[in-house]
């Protein structure tokens, strides 16, 4: 196994990387802090991992997206999973007021994980074609993935969050796009919607019962790739409560403070 | 927030930090207003004040994003990692290349930091010391912001100071542990039965040379049964033709290559997932009876198959299973209730161990307070850390629920512990008074002299360390 992870350094990333380390996986990390990937790479070593690669980057920096994927592919002997896990939970009062915030939110929870998807369709669709002579030789062919965490907060627009939810939803129905234009290339393509998770964009909230840590996730994560699910709620537990929360009619929705 | 330690008991308003590198929390330090304190907080689990904050309100840096290994060299055994890393992923990661942790309490959720902190002991004391015992190195932050390296040759008197010393010298950042080799995971068991108190001493004395050892005591058993006992001594199953022989069956089929694969299997460390308390229980339901029907059948259960005294009965566990046998109960901590509860743990030396321990177990069966599960291990001699709790004797832990009637039994047995030339441990410790701390440590001058140094403003401080006076207060100390 080998996996791209990109936004290493988040908290569900990590718990996911470690995970795929103590099974012997190979990683190529991508993530702005560089000192922190050197840290997470040495306890990846210790941990399993056959080999981690780093690479430093500004995710913002849409422009070496597509570079970045292609050093991936040089580094690694075969990509079988990209994993795009960052976020930034904004301030809903303040991005429903400050356009320019809202911007940047959605850059950074929407397009700007758009712009990793394409360029891992592209890296992906081309290694499945270079491929191709050795698959038809063999008759073996085992699909690649690429996965991305998005949020249950994409399901439906809350008031109290609804310009990130807005950004996640934006890449769901991207992934559920891609997840056609990939068969060909026999790609699967997997949406990650975690709950609450107790992490450090979220360190500032109140936790409850329905709270859950980034190594619950991080299970979810490598179940739903391991047996290439289209929509993972992580925990499951999710997948009903959405469910729920997407049947209210909107005449009642929309007066709820959720 | 509110903050509790393990015993949930006391608690406190704090403010919880979580930073996530070396930077994060130097500022955390720097921005601390004068008269402003900081304790720090691994995974929670010493069972009283420890890591709660000197006063309501203050500021706590938890050291849970601080979990990452650095390096470990197979072949040595050396293994450098983060403060915040729990003994638990340790365990799962080395264990399977052959090594193992050379000190582990009696619980798995322990992080590194905790660890040394309170030089935490293990069933193994006698023979191995305690877990500050195994330390190659450590790094500090101290409380000018400077990062320093210490260990038993470099910076030493900061090294005693800090081993055992409840974070009160500055942050643990990373430590350098010697591992100890392991040709497998499993543990032989053997338990023999302890009648009374002077058999059960006796049998422990015996038992000296067994690897790990503890004893599980009846407290609430009184007059000639006072003090009776299972001792569980534990081994390592060593030998490769004992293995062998006990795997016959499986292995019949076994060919030469596939030699490693029973090694490896030999070398799994499953951390077990049992039931959790998801509730409190309600304080009512743990009273005399509840509890003294709980250790009858429970030392009825473990008696089956041991002869009285006699060599007992063998048996072979996963390594969870000896070690950590509270841990597959999530949350144990809540079969006490709301209130919580406060857990007595004091070592009395050799001599004093039978009397000593006699009039205590006495006391407490008098009392008819007492826990489902009292722990009797014997210490081996003292390390030169200024405030370990191990020295030569006999320990003895109990659980209490909490009630305002016990502190006033505590404060009686802390004089028996005190008349004997006992001491209390600090993990464990939420209500000692200051006179009887200082009594039971008597190097708590020289840790404090350490501490003026490297803490002169006093800005790492707990709610234990205000209680017991081992927070430097420059505004009342002339200089």
């Amino acid at each position: 196994m080998n996996i791209v992870i990109i936004g290493a350094n988040s908290a569900i990333a990590k718990a996911t990387a470690r995970l795929y380390a103590e099974e012997g996986a190979g990683l190529f990390l991508i993530g702005r802090d560089g000192d922190r990937l050197q840290q997470l790479a040495a306890d990846l070593r210790v941990r399993g991992a056959s080999a981690v690669h780093n690479l430093q980057l500004d995710l913002a920096e849409t422009g070496r997206h597509a570079r970045a994927l292609e050093q991936a592919a040089e580094a690694l002997p075969r990509i079988d999973a990209v994993l795009i896990c960052y976020g930034d939970l904004p301030d809903q009062d303040q991005v429903a007021l400050d356009s320019e915030a809202a911007q940047d939110a959605l850059t950074v929870n929407g397009t700007s994980q758009v712009s990793l998807l394409s360029a891992a369709a592209r890296t992906l669709a081309a290694q499945a074609e270079a491929s191709q002579s050795d698959r038809d030789a063999n008759g073996l062919s085992f699909p690649a993935v690429i996965a991305a965490v998005t949020s249950v907060a994409g399901d439906r627009g809350r008031q109290t969050n609804y310009v990130y939810g807005a950004a996640k939803a934006l890449v769901s129905t991207y992934l559920q796009g891609l997840r056609g234009r990939m068969l060909p290339y026999n790609v699967h393509v997997v949406d990650i919607r975690p709950g609450l998770v107790d992490s450090p964009m979220t360190a500032h909230l109140e936790k409850g019962p329905l709270w859950s840590s980034p190594q619950q996730v991080a299970r979810c994560i490598q179940r739903g790739i391991a047996k290439r699910r289209y929509t993972v709620y992580a925990p499951g537990y999710w997948r009903l409560i959405m469910f729920i929360i997407r049947c209210i009619p909107e005449s009642l929705f929309k007066r709820l403070k959720i | 927030m509110e903050v509790y330690g393990w015993g949930r008991y006391p608690r406190a308003e704090a403010r919880v930090f979580e930073p996530r590198d070396c930077a994060a929390l130097a500022g955390c330090v720097a921005g601390l207003g004068p008269g402003e304190r900081l304790v720090l907080r691994g995974n929670g689990r010493s069972y009283g004040d420890s890591a709660l904050p000197a006063a309501a309100g203050g500021r706590i840096a938890d050291s849970r994003h601080w979990d990452w290994f650095i390096r470990f060299d197979e072949s040595t055994g050396i293994l450098r990692c983060g403060a915040g890393l729990r003994l638990e992923e340790i365990l799962w990661v080395i264990a399977g290349r052959g090594w193992f942790l050379p000190v582990l309490p009696g619980t798995r959720f322990v992080s590194v930091g905790g660890a040394v902190a309170a030089d935490v002991h293990g069933k193994n004391h006698h023979g191995a010391g305690s877990f500050c015992d195994h330390i190659e190195e450590l790094r500090l932050l101290l409380a000018s912001g400077e990062v320093v390296t210490c260990s038993p040759t470099v910076n030493t008197p900061l090294f005693r100071a800090t081993c055992g010393g409840m974070g009160l010298t500055g942050a643990i950042l990373d430590a350098t542990i010697r591992l100890k080799r392991i040709s497998s995971t499993r543990i032989r068991q053997t338990r023999h039965i302890g009648a009374d108190l002077r058999h059960s001493l006796e049998l422990i004395d015996r038992h000296d040379g067994s690897e790990y050892s503890v004893a599980w005591v009846d407290c609430l058993a009184r007059g000639p049964k006072l003090g009776r006992s299972v001792l569980f001594l534990g081994e390592h199953e060593r030998d490769e033709h004992e293995r062998d022989e006990h795997e016959a069956d499986e292995d019949s089929r076994q060919s030469a290559d596939s030699d490693s694969e029973a090694a490896s299997k030999h070398l799994v460390y499953t951390p077990r997932r049992g039931p959790t308390v998801p509730l409190d229980m309600p304080g009512f339901m743990l009273n005399r009876y509840t509890m003294s029907a709980f250790n009858n059948l429970w030392f009825r259960l473990k008696q089956i198959g041991s002869k009285k005294g006699g060599s007992g009965k063998e048996d072979r566990l996963q390594a969870d299973a000896y070690f950590f046998p509270l841990d597959s109960i999530r949350n144990w901590n809540r079969l006490y209730g709301r209130r919580g509860f406060l857990q007595y743990q004091f070592v009395l030396p050799l001599e004093a161990g039978l009397n000593g321990m006699g009039e205590v177990l006495g006391r407490v069966a008098d009392s008819g307070k007492g826990s489902f599960l009292t722990v009797l291990k014997r210490f081996g001699p003292q390390n030169e850390n200024f405030l370990s709790f191990p020295k030569a004797g006999y320990t003895l832990t109990l659980d209490f629920k909490m009630e305002d009637s016990l502190l006033p039994l505590l404060d009686e047995l802390d004089a028996i512990v005190l008349a004997h030339g006992g001491r209390h441990y600090l993990a464990k410790d939420a209500r000692m008074p200051e006179h009887v701390f200082k009594r039971g440590y008597p190097h708590w001058e020289r840790f404090l002299a350490v501490k003026d140094e490297v803490d002169p403003q006093g800005k790492f401080a707990s709610m234990q360390s205000a209680r017991l006076g081992l927070t430097s207060r420059p505004a009342s100390r002339p200089t």
